[in-house]
């Protein structure tokens, strides 16, 4: 029963983006067009380092437009609803939140899940679709693989949202929490692949961009799509986002439950 | 009777200097805010260094000369962004109704669209810009002469009007078409990314696109190569490295009456 | 009822601030009639409205929403252009002057601030000196005249954003008169400010008028702020005026009721009363309609003699049911 009430929740989510239509269209055109920017800086560094990062210049173009298609599905560029909940924080609206039947993260995830999923039909597919008529893209045809995809990018968008989570949870002790998504969206942006693949960064920056959790938002499911994680290799590539998103999911919690307390011993 | 520029300029700069008493209230977070839109645009040219660690050569131009139109189109559409950043708040204005009190004012609409909210903290893309320019002004290698010492500064400036003008006629489609302002960004700040790297590696249509249909091309790619020395891929007759005034001058103006057009729009539908 | 006649044709003498003659407001609407279907329809907002107002008038504008009054404000301010017809504010075409007529006019939006959200109030009126050039003397009493009569003093250096409705609307009212207007336009300036808000708003106005003779055009869906304001009212309804005159005759008309609500100690059936008729039941709590000119104290001392009254309040007829009740039955409208 409860199961269902998250389900209705994510619905709700999707829908709500659903509605649309226009602002939807213009997303898909500004990531068609930085996706064939990206492309092309991308053919050229491939053009003269072929294998670089361990990528053909297929899989790298293949890269380019799947960063495209999860760019606002994993909420890359803020846009989800961390401005609402820091908002409803800020303004006290958070002690009705608290009192709910609902589980404040759980309601919140759902919603997001929802919105994920709207993004990537909505604003993935067509970029993804006008960069393969007209690069030459590295697709899996093998089911499991695009299974698997799937169930990386869901990960991913779980690692995103305990992410912006607490940086919306923030707001609790911060007057202006301007400063910390901003810092927090940057280093999203960087890490998480968006700009370069992390397999090009140098040395101990690739290594540590590896393991920071945004790379499960991006580096980690575009890899999973390109089949460089095979058999067990796949289940550790999830297994570390799952880490993650356990981690953080938990660290959020926690916080919510210290501010939880704070909110009713303030009186709301 | 004064004129409309008179104006324009004059509520422009009331606004502003509102604004910028009000944020300097709050310097330490000025400087913070300031220094995150340094880092946020700084991204940008890592990833360009991080690519130069593994080749010397892109698109035929060397670090030092992507970093020329890397800081020249930064610094361009830094100071754009500056002046004009908030036109793409148009939209929602129109949405929540906020436009009409604008229209009750005795006052040019535009430069109080323009001037609302003004963030000074887009300093910080300007300073960033200025500082990659500056380092490849002196690593590039550049066979200084005085037309080239000219350029530099007339590029960066006309490059700003051109931004500029794409920021009024982005807030101009807006009064048709509100709820597609993202279709904004694709122009402004993909048309910056484009500009940081060189007109070679894109497919020769596209560079005519930006040439002839949204004269992005003139911001600083023609104008650097003649800088830099360097071949035209379009190859387009010298004289237009030197156009740039003239097509900024034309963009503002078809710019101006977009947005004339707009607002006569929507005073007459009030949608 | 007196009619609306149309004075445009003797020419503006000084003293008319408003004239508007067959002023016309025809907006396309586009509708969904499939998934790629749109169709064209052509909705009148206001069609063929005229009347004058002299200086120094308050007049009410009156009607249900949707009727008209929005969009005639707004023509009236240089928001919008009319489709057809001609207005002469201050003798000027707000259309083609709209930046000179500006000076001429002050606009207060219950809706909305004209304010800017972000800054104190004093910055915002700072902000409208320079942009109205006010000059210094002027500007200095005018706004201390504003800061006591509308207990501004603490506020002005709170961030309009977090004032709260009624602190926003007589800062709002406030910074629509530091120049002086000869004409003030108020769309809803009461809506949501509780009974202490109102009176100090409605108090200043009438002094407003009185003291600098300021022309005032108000719509409001509070036939309080009428009463006590208006001497003439319009009342337009499907873009038409079908109503100028006084207060009085428009009750007459409308036959208006004011509304007894009481909350007895239990549920009862619903009471029966001399001179009111229950016109709602919910559980304890009961809706009585009266009539409008009728007193309400001997009522309530007859239900609380007969019944068992724990709580009660009067509503005043909502100027869409005196309206409705103007029109008859053919008030169902969509």
């Amino acid at each position: 029963m409860r199961g269902g009430f998250y389900a209705a929740v994510a619905v709700r989510g999707f829908r709500r983006y659903a509605t649309y239509r226009t602002a939807t269209l213009a997303g898909v055109f500004t990531n068609t067009v930085f996706g064939f920017i990206i492309a092309y800086s991308y053919e050229a560094l491939w053009g003269q380092r072929p294998h670089l990062g361990g990528y053909t210049e297929a899989q790298a173009l293949t890269y380019v437009w799947i960063g495209q298609a999860l760019l606002q599905t994993m909420a890359l560029m803020a846009g989800g609803f961390e401005e609402e909940l820091a908002e409803r924080i800020r303004s006290g609206d958070i002690a009705v939140d608290l009192y709910r039947p609902a589980d404040l993260q759980g309601w919140w995830l759902s919603a997001d899940l929802g919105r994920a999923c709207f993004h990537l039909l909505g604003r993935g597919v067509a970029p993804m679709v006008c960069g393969a008529l007209v690069f030459e893209l590295a697709l899996p045809t093998n089911p499991v693989t695009w299974l698997l995809f799937l169930v990386s990018v869901t990960l991913g968008v779980v690692v995103s949202f305990a992410i912006r989570f607490l940086v919306a949870l923030s707001s609790f002790w911060l007057l202006d929490g301007a400063g910390v998504s901003q810092v927090v969206f940057l280093a999203g942006l960087f890490f998480s692949g968006m700009l370069l693949p992390l397999t090009v960064f140098p040395g101990w920056l690739g290594v540590l961009a590896r393991a920071l959790p945004w790379s499960a938002m991006l580096q980690v499911p575009a890899d999973v799509l390109l089949g460089r994680h095979e058999g067990t290799g796949a289940l550790l590539a999830l297994a570390f986002q799952a880490g993650w998103a356990a981690a953080l999911l938990l660290t959020g919690r926690a916080l919510q439950a210290v501010a939880a307390r704070r909110v009713v011993v303030q009186g709301g | 009777m004064r004129s409309g520029a008179y104006e324009s300029v004059r509520t422009y700069r009331l606004i502003v200097g509102m604004w910028v008493r009000s944020t300097m209230a709050y310097r330490t977070s000025f400087v913070l805010t300031a220094l995150g839109n340094l880092a946020a645009t700084g991204l940008d040219f890592v990833t360009i260094l991080l690519m130069f660690s593994h080749i010397t050569v892109l698109g035929g131009f060397t670090l030092a000369q992507v970093a020329f139109l890397y800081g020249t189109t930064s610094t361009s559409f830094g100071i754009a962004d500056l002046l004009l950043g908030s036109m793409d708040r148009l939209g929602r204005r129109i949405r929540d109704g906020t436009l009409d009190t604008l229209l009750l004012r005795p006052a040019p609409v535009l430069a109080q669209v323009a001037a609302d909210r003004f963030a000074l903290r887009r300093l910080g893309r300007i300073t960033q810009g200025l500082a990659v320019l500056g380092w490849a002004l002196a690593h590039a290698g550049i066979d200084w002469t005085p037309v080239r010492v000219l350029l530099v500064p007339l590029t960066v400036l006309c490059g700003a009007a051109i931004f500029c003008a794409v920021f009024v006629a982005g807030g101009a489609f807006q009064f048709w078409a509100g709820d597609a302002s993202e279709v904004q960004n694709s122009v402004t700040y993909g048309g910056n990314t484009m500009l940081q790297y060189p007109p070679a590696i894109f497919a020769r249509e596209l560079v005519r696109g930006v040439t002839f249909v949204v004269p992005l091309a003139f911001v600083n790619w023609l104008p650097a190569l003649r800088v830099l020395g360097e071949p035209d891929p379009l190859g387009l007759p010298g004289w237009v490295d030197f156009a740039s005034p003239a097509v900024a001058a034309l963009c503002c103006a078809l710019a101006g009456l977009a947005w004339r057009a707009g607002l006569r729009s929507y005073r007459s539908t009030g949608s | 009822m007196t009619v609306p006649v149309s004075e445009a044709a003797t020419e503006a003498v000084t003293d008319t601030v408003i004239e508007l003659d067959g002023v016309e407001k025809v907006f396309d609407v586009r509708r969904k009639a499939g998934p790629l279907r749109r169709l064209r329809t052509q909705v009148r907002a206001v069609d063929g409205i005229s009347f004058t107002v002299p200086r120094g008038e308050i007049v009410g504008y009156i009607g249900p929403n949707g009727a008209g009054k929005s969009t005639t404000i707004k023509m009236l301010t240089g928001i919008l252009n009319p489709s057809g017809g001609r207005i002469r504010i201050c003798g000027l075409d707000p259309t083609r002057d709209r930046t000179r007529l500006a000076r001429r006019i002050g606009v207060v939006f219950g809706q909305r601030t004209t304010l800017w959200w972000d800054l104190p109030l004093r910055d915002s009126y700072e902000l409208v000196r320079r942009m109205y050039r006010i000059d210094d003397a002027r500007y200095a009493a005018n706004l201390a005249a504003c800061v006591e009569l509308l207990d501004l003093g603490p506020l002005l250096e709170v961030p309009v954003r977090q004032l709260s409705l009624g602190q926003r609307m007589r800062g709002d009212i406030a910074a629509a008169l530091l120049h002086d207007p000869e004409v003030l336009y108020l769309d809803e300036p009461t809506i949501g400010l509780d009974v202490i808000s109102k009176t100090r708003v409605r108090d200043f106005l009438r002094r407003v008028n009185a003291e600098r003779g300021t022309t005032v055009l108000l719509t409001t869906h509070d036939l309080t702020d009428i009463e006590q304001l208006c001497r003439r009212v319009m009342v337009i309804d499907h873009g038409r005026l079908m109503y100028d005159g006084d207060l009085g005759g428009l009750h007459a008309v409308g036959d208006s009721e004011r509304t007894l609500v009481a909350d007895f100690a239990r549920e009862l059936p619903p009471v029966e009363i001399e001179g009111a008729r229950c016109v709602k039941v919910d559980g304890p709590r009961q809706w009585l309609a009266f009539p409008a000119q009728a007193s309400a104290a001997p009522l309530v001392a007859a239900v609380a003699a007969h019944y068992p009254l724990v709580d009660l309040s009067v509503r005043e007829p909502a100027i869409e049911d005196v309206i409705a009740r103007m029109y008859g039955e053919d008030a169902d409208r969509t």
